[in-house]
């Protein structure tokens, strides 16, 4: 695995807001800083603008190459001029979450001790939750002069985010698009964020959470939470399509010995997730994917408004647009159902769509036509009601 | 648009809030939207055209009469409408008294079991009638429901609904003559259109 130096010096494009946040936990986070990228002209009435929410795992960076890996970004099929979320009509903004590790205040991120020395705030790092992010890009985008967003897009962990919008800035929010989503982190989400973080806490080159003071980063355990996780994004359908049970014949390349031993060949499908551990580890840090699965764990909006997950949105004037994928077993379309319920209860303007996919939780990053369609459509038609020629 | 949907879209008064359950390929809601400033929306149980609508830009949410109906709460529309989808549903009469719960107006429309073709090839030949609206075999049908006009008119009376409007259609949609008699409608009417509305609901 890969040794990166634990704290990259990396400059991402940010804002410093010296007065900080209070968080949920009652603590108050100062200074906080707001990474972010934006795409396209915000136009001069500042009507424009759409917020593109990351998950779990994701970034600032989606649209353009990833810093650290070259990748392209994320979202960069779905994100760019003449494509659904068009920059040519629209300016859209990406946010690094707050907890993050791409420039966004997070665990790695200097404190001041009290006798004056920085270090990494590491595990010490407050809880926080989806709000927390929400209030942070709030900032930013009032920081921008932007009074009304277009539209607040995002899939898994931003479509919590999109709710979380919706329910604690509503007059700001005309459109919003929560895409493969949960009004609340199912039990068997929680237990799976749960073995991921185990695995962290199992590498011994964790050292407690403190890892840069031994110039170490817990790769095997963040792989492995990793690799975990990435089976829940796909589906068994997915997995039987692009791997079958075929074997990877280059020999002596398994864990343990060459040709005969128990681990001499390896399955396509296993060496396909050691690389998306080994990949994953090296622009990723460990005490940020424990924050940032903490609060997605804690995300339940009904809790949040006594048990009525309806309550949040009585009289929103957002038009949502609520898309899951029908193989999607992370984000059911059950549970999609259930919000788009909540809000036929207070008569908000909902559309509701399943697309039909075998790509399980993947698909919203992946090339799914009908998909496309439904989000270009919307946003149009979001953008025709707001008066946006 | 439909002819019968032109019709449907005549009794709706501009700028109110429209429920289009089954609302199909978006027409009704579009139209509602661009010619009379309505805020129209739609449930539909085929999810091809929920995506096609949702895709054109309307608010359509997967869904169906039976199901949905019941999460929306008292008065949220003016006008909740029913196209042609009636005989098909699990509950007839819990769908209607939903429609007049969450909307002051209901539209009502559906293929008449009373016209002559289908009492004369049943009394003639003994079979279930097949004609171009009943053109599904009895054991392919959605249509579990069927009632006539008078059979509808009944349950409305049964229910405290006031018929504040209603006409006889033809298979294309176009009006059909039957205007005075229901009971000519009855027997020559193909398709029926209904306004209801609540014994509360102004005129």
């Amino acid at each position: 695995m890969d040794q990166t130096n634990p704290v990259t010096p990396l400059s991402h494009q940010h804002v410093t807001f010296p007065d900080g946040l209070q968080l949920d936990c009652g603590f108050h986070l100062a200074p906080v800083d707001v990474a972010y990228r934006t795409y396209g002209t915000l136009s001069p009435a500042r009507d424009n603008a759409i917020l593109v929410c990351h998950a779990l795992t994701g970034d600032q960076y989606v649209a353009d190459p990833h810093p650290l890996t070259g990748k392209p970004g994320w979202w960069g099929r779905m994100v760019g001029p003449g494509l659904p979320i068009d920059t040519d009509r629209f300016f859209v903004i990406c946010v690094n979450v707050l907890g993050g590790c791409m420039g966004t205040t997070g665990p790695r991120s200097l404190r001041v001790r009290e006798d004056g020395t920085e270090e990494p705030w590491g595990t010490d790092f407050p809880a926080i939750t989806i709000r927390d992010m929400v209030r942070a890009q709030h900032l930013l985008v009032e920081h921008m002069g932007i009074t009304r967003l277009l539209a607040v897009v995002g899939g898994s962990m931003g479509g919590m985010q999109v709710l979380e919008w919706c329910a604690t800035y509503p007059e700001q929010v005309f459109a919003a698009m929560p895409i493969a989503t949960s009004p609340f982190h199912s039990a068997q989400n929680i237990a799976f964020n749960e073995v991921s973080r185990q695995a962290i806490f199992a590498d011994p080159q964790w050292h407690g959470g403190r890892y840069w003071e031994c110039n170490e980063i817990p790769a095997r355990g963040l792989a492995v939470a990793r690799m975990m996780a990435h089976i829940t994004y796909l589906s068994e359908a997915a997995l039987t399509r692009k791997f079958g049970r075929r074997v990877r014949t280059t020999p002596g390349r398994g864990a343990t010995g060459g040709p005969g031993s128990l681990f001499g060949e390896m399955f396509e499908v296993e060496s396909y997730l050691r690389h998306q551990g080994s990949t994953f580890v090296r622009r990723f840090d460990a005490n940020s994917y424990l924050t940032i699965t903490r609060a997605m764990d804690y995300f339940d909006l009904g809790a949040e408004h006594d048990g009525d997950m309806s309550r949040p949105f009585r009289g929103t004037p957002t038009r949502f647009c609520i898309i899951s994928f029908s193989s999607d077993w992370l984000f059911p379309t059950s549970q999609a159902r259930l919000l788009a319920r909540a809000l036929n209860q207070v008569a908000a303007n909902v559309s509701f769509v399943e697309i039909d996919s075998d790509k399980g939780h993947d698909a919203f990053l992946l090339d799914e036509p009908d998909f496309d369609r439904t989000i270009r459509g919307f946003l149009c038609g979001a953008a025709e009601h707001a008066g946006i020629g | 648009m439909r002819l019968d949907q032109r019709l449907i879209a005549g009794m709706i008064r501009p700028r109110t809030r429209v429920l289009d359950v089954g609302s199909g390929d978006g027409a009704l809601l579009d139209y509602l939207f661009r010619n009379s400033g309505c805020d129209a929306r739609g449930i539909e149980i085929d999810m091809r055209e929920v995506t096609r609508s949702v895709a054109h830009g309307l608010p359509v949410m997967h869904g169906d009469a039976d199901h949905d109906l019941v999460h929306y709460p008292d008065n949220a529309f003016d006008y909740v409408v029913l196209q042609r989808t009636l005989q098909a549903v699990e509950r007839p009469r819990e769908v209607l008294r939903q429609m007049l719960r969450i909307g002051r107006y209901a539209i009502v429309s559906f293929p008449n079991f009373g016209h002559w073709r289908l009492r004369m090839q049943l009394l003639l030949r003994g079979r279930m009638p097949m004609t171009s609206v009943w053109s599904t075999p009895w054991y392919d049908t959605p249509n579990i429901h069927p009632c006539t006009i008078l059979d509808f008119l009944t349950l409305c009376r049964d229910e405290g609904y006031v018929v504040q409007q209603w006409m006889a259609v033809d298979e294309d949609g176009e009006r059909a003559p039957w205007r005075r008699s229901i009971r000519l409608a009855n027997l020559f009417g193909e398709q029926a259109l209904f306004l209801l509305r609540r014994k509360d609901a102004p005129r």
